[in-house]
């Protein structure tokens, strides 16, 4: 693939040193500072050209003509919207934006559809994502995101308490919650299966439960299965990560207290999350943490601007004998170190912004050649899933998909409508321009008719 | 320093050039080399005595007897190359260091191996002329210590040219391309051996750069021996005047150059392509991508045609009435020469050191400034003169207003700062290292002229000077001592001075340098 990459900071170049392990990529890689794409160039594979990223003369010269990606990563959200916009115009195929001011953040759909990006990431909020993942299932063994990570797919082995053991689908739908959906089953035998309405849960199973993060963890609730729920957060650090942190814990019923040292910046926090617990105080002050009762926290994480402190503050809570300790850390060196200190976990931002665009990528590549969106495998490679988008030509437009005859193997896993991810039943239809993904076992699909069964009964 | 990574990299060099002499071979059986000379070495003398020409084909009674110097030689680089390509890095990262190493020595193998032909079949019986000969050729120079190339066997003669051929564009460029190792460091290698001040990765993967350049050289060598054939030039003198010239090396298997063919054809074929391999590379990939307008756009470019047109019109006044009789005869020959010059080729139509002692400086000077950042020439390069000139300009402005501020531009980009120290630095250690070789090349007590323009030839990779290394002349009179220092000269104009300098720092060998 040809692919350019705008700015060559943390991000750009963790992108660039990643795809290029990829024989088969062309990277290019522009940036106004001369020194840091010199250290590039000495020890990447790539073209680095000194420029400005939105004029079209660099664009140019970059050959943004028929690239087939470009991702705009610099430090400014407004630059990147502009690179992405430009490239548009001049032919690039696909733009990915770094888009983070939350000012932004509600009205993104239309930004997306209005500056043509196919992709856009908040790394704040990715990170957010992250650590909310790790909240919530901490004894989950995987978790796959779709569609944006506003669905993801959780890997549950079924036990004999679990109250779905023996049901069919079709009962678990109608009994215990329609929200969810089971994307696949992997039986004892480690044979995998994309489930119909009749397949039945046995004892030893592995299944792939579906669905928005909130619907995910109230089923696992309800099916009995024992997780330890957190159910208090301490978060030091007031930034955006805190502010889409405690967001999403709010929607999954976990309590947030917030500490933050600017007392304007508490203000706002409490304006803008008004089920959060807001104090204003040093956060790298262990008094502070003790008279907040740090010790009571079933989790504790430290999200400041500074490395130092997260991590001080993080052994602090580990020796208080908080379970869950998560820890922010920006700089990508010392990572032996770091990791030998003890904390449950480490999220470092630009590592998953950089993987959230790679995700996307890879999906991007091996769909390159097929007339799919994404693709990429799941399970171990034992199943894929696959995106479409429903065009006009489409036959399945618009039916229920009850009413559809789909081919064994396949499922209508979440369409994507504008900013919505919907987890289908019977009575959604794929409305034109929706993103389909399904999950498939074996099945060469060139286009999204081919899940219909069109053989004659 | 990852000495494994040096060694493995050297060892596929040497296997590079094993297979590179194959070629030679095949010449050297075709034109009976293998044939009446079954004992091999020194035997070779013998076709010493085979008339010029095709006199050795078929190989009747005596032959050339050169092949079996090519199978030993090819036998022993496998060998030592196969043995070392083996060691097995344990890590495959290079740093800048590394590469100035595996480029500095590299050549520097691949030279002192290369004259293992002209040694083992008896062509050039001393040692150190074989060496300056082999360096000679793979550093483009084509300074020859030989003074009658026409009584050398086939293979031989291939061989030489074939190493201008090879050196023109750098192996370690044609093993980057060729070897699917080539991964993100070894730009470190590409920036050590390519001429010029900032070589440009025109594409992202340094493999496919090196395809392009190579795809782009192979092209005009196939063209240029189409365009000679079509003039009725024999295949194998096809074959040498087309590697001595898009190489810009100068190797010829005629004593009297271009000039023994008496064709202004095949002059005018001679002269496009040394004018066109002249050129930065990098345009005819801009070319490729329909980008037309880059030709004209480019600055060093328009120098370098300026410079053409401008010393051919003023050598032709100054030659017309004197060494030439009709001024389009002296346009003729100016031109001729002047390309051959700039560009370093340095084939010959006609004696320069016959001209005015205008034209003559205007050739040395011409010789001097070079060809083009990233073609196959030699000398200075263009672009480094245009960004001298426009440093010298800032650093004058800077005197009437002290507090200006102003970017030094090229094709309108600004220049980096470094880039410019990195020209002015150069410009220094390259007049540093003609000032000492001419002082140690003058110990031989020859005429200053010949000391000089001998030094000036070597090191701007040219070949020609005058007096004693005239067009006519050879560089065989001069003393043991003197041809070793003008073949470090060659070295370190090719390389461009870094290579050798670093390779001989004793701080660069430590394992710990502080």
């Amino acid at each position: 693939m040809k692919i350019i990459i705008i700015g060559d900071g943390k991000v750009g170049n963790n992108l660039a040193e990643n795809l290029t392990k990829d024989a088969g990529n062309d990277i290019t890689i522009i940036d106004k500072n001369a020194e840091t794409l010199r250290d590039t160039i000495e020890n990447l594979d790539v073209r680095c050209i000194r420029g400005n990223g939105v004029s079209t003369g660099i664009l140019l010269e970059a050959g943004v003509r028929g690239v087939n990606l470009l991702i705009a990563a610099t430090s400014s959200d407004e630059m990147n919207m502009v690179c992405c916009l430009t490239a548009k115009k001049l032919g690039a195929e696909r733009t990915i934006a770094r888009i983070r001011d939350p000012e932004y953040a509600d009205e993104l759909s239309q930004l997306k559809e209005d500056l043509g990006l196919d992709l856009v990431i908040n790394p704040e909020q990715a990170v957010a994502g992250e650590i909310v993942k790790l909240l919530e299932f901490p004894s989950a063994a995987h978790v796959e995101i779709f569609a944006k990570g506003r669905v993801e797919m959780v890997e549950i082995r079924v036990t004999g308490a679990m109250s779905i053991l023996n049901m069919s689908i079709r009962e678990i739908a109608n009994k215990v919650s329609s929200s969810i959906l089971i994307g696949a089953i992997q039986r004892a035998d480690s044979q995998v299966l994309i489930p119909n309405g009749d397949a039945r849960i046995r004892e030893g199973d592995v299944i792939y439960l579906v669905g928005l993060p909130s619907n995910v963890f109230r089923f696992c609730t309800k099916i009995g299965m024992h997780i330890q729920k957190i159910k208090n957060v301490m978060i030091v650090g007031g930034g955006r990560i805190a502010y889409y942190l405690a967001k999403y814990l709010d929607e999954i019923d976990i309590r947030s207290k917030i500490i933050e040292i600017d007392h304007a910046r508490c203000v706002a926090l409490s304006e803008l999350l008004p089920d959060s617990l807001v104090i204003h105080g040093d956060g790298s002050d262990d008094k502070v943490l003790y008279s907040e009762n740090l010790r009571d926290m079933d989790s504790f994480i430290s999200v400041t601007g500074i490395d130092e402190e997260n991590l001080m503050t993080a052994l602090l809570a580990k020796r208080c004998g908080v379970p869950k300790v998560v820890a922010k850390i920006n700089r990508t060196g010392y990572t032996e170190v770091i990791n030998d200190m003890g904390i449950d976990n480490l999220v470092r931002p630009k590592e998953i912004t950089a993987n959230y665009i790679l995700r996307y990528v890879r999906g991007l590549e091996n769909a390159m050649g097929n007339p799919v969106d994404t693709l990429y495998p799941i399970i171990g490679g034992q199943a894929e899933v696959i995106e479409f988008t429903a065009r006009a030509t489409s036959k399945l437009l618009d039916i229920p998909l009850k009413k559809l005859r789909l081919v064994e193997g396949v499922l209508v896993a979440v369409v994507v409508r504008k900013n919505d991810a919907i987890i289908p039943h019977g009575n959604d239809a794929i409305r034109l321009n929706d993103n389909v993904i399904l999950i498939t076992k074996g099945l060469a699909l060139a286009d999204l008719d081919d899940i219909l069964d069109e053989t004659p009964t | 320093m990852n000495h494994r990574m040096i060694i493995r990299s050297l060892g596929l060099l040497l296997l590079i050039e094993a297979a590179c002499m194959l070629p030679a071979l095949i010449v050297s059986l075709i034109y009976g080399g293998g044939l009446g000379s079954p004992g091999g070495l020194g035997d070779g003398v013998a076709g010493l005595g085979s008339p010029d020409g095709l006199g050795g084909v078929g190989g009747l009674g005596g032959g050339e007897g050169d092949a079996p110097a090519f199978v030993l030689s090819i036998l022993a680089l496998a060998a030592v190359g196969g043995a070392m390509a083996r060691v097995r890095p344990k890590t495959t990262n290079i740093y800048a260091k590394d590469g100035f190493a595996i480029v500095g020595f590299g050549w520097l193998l691949m030279s002192v191996l290369g004259a293992a032909p002209f040694l083992l079949s008896g062509a050039v019986p001393s040692p150190v002329d074989a060496v300056f000969e082999s360096i000679s050729g793979f550093s483009t120079t084509g300074a020859s210590i030989i003074k009658n190339v026409e009584a050398l066997p086939h293979g031989i003669l291939f061989w030489r040219s074939f190493a201008h051929w090879i050196g023109g564009l750098g192996f370690l460029l044609l093993m980057l391309a060729i070897l699917p190792t080539a991964r993100a460091n070894t730009v470190h290698i590409m920036k050590a051996e390519s001429p010029g001040p900032a070589p440009e990765k025109f594409v992202p993967q340094i493999r496919r750069v090196a395809k392009i350049l190579y795809g782009i050289y192979v092209a005009l060598t196939f063209a240029e021996v189409i365009f000679l054939l079509c003039g009725g030039v024999p295949l194998f003198d096809a074959l040498i005047h087309a590697f001595g010239t898009t190489s810009t090396g100068g190797f010829s298997n005629k004593n009297f150059s271009i000039g023994s063919f008496h064709s202004v054809y095949v002059e005018n074929v001679v002269m496009a392509f040394m004018l066109l391999c002249g050129v930065n590379f990098t345009l005819y990939h801009a070319l490729l991508r329909r980008n037309f307008s880059a030709f004209l756009h480019d600055e060093e470019f328009r120098f370098y045609a300026l410079a053409i047109l401008t010393a051919s019109f003023l050598i032709a006044f100054n030659t017309f009435g004197q060494a030439f009789a009709s001024f389009g005869e002296a346009l003729r020959h100016g031109f001729f020469q002047v390309i051959a010059q700039i560009t370093t080729t340095a084939y010959a139509t006609a004696d320069f050191s016959k001209w005015p002692t205008f034209s003559k400086c205007v050739m040395l000077f011409l010789m001097l400034c070079g060809a083009s950042a990233s073609s196959t020439g030699g000398g200075l390069k263009c672009v480094r003169v245009i960004l001298l000139v426009k440093i010298a300009r800032r650093e004058v402005e800077r005197l009437i207003h002290p507090r200006s501020v102003r970017a030094v531009k090229l094709n309108g980009k600004a220049v980096e700062e470094e880039t410019l120290s990195g020209v002015v630095v150069f410009f220094f250690l390259y007049v540093a290292t003609i000032v000492v070789a001419t002082l140690l090349v003058s110990a031989e007590g020859r005429d200053i002229v010949s000391t000089w323009t001998a030094v000036l030839a070597s090191i701007s990779n040219n070949g020609t000077g005058l007096g004693m290394v005239s067009n006519m002349g050879s560089f065989a009179d001069f003393s043991v001592a003197s041809k070793i220092v003008l073949l470090v000269c060659m070295f370190v104009g090719r390389l461009e001075i870094y290579p050798v300098l670093l390779l001989s720092m004793p701080t660069f060998w430590r394992r710990v340098n502080i």
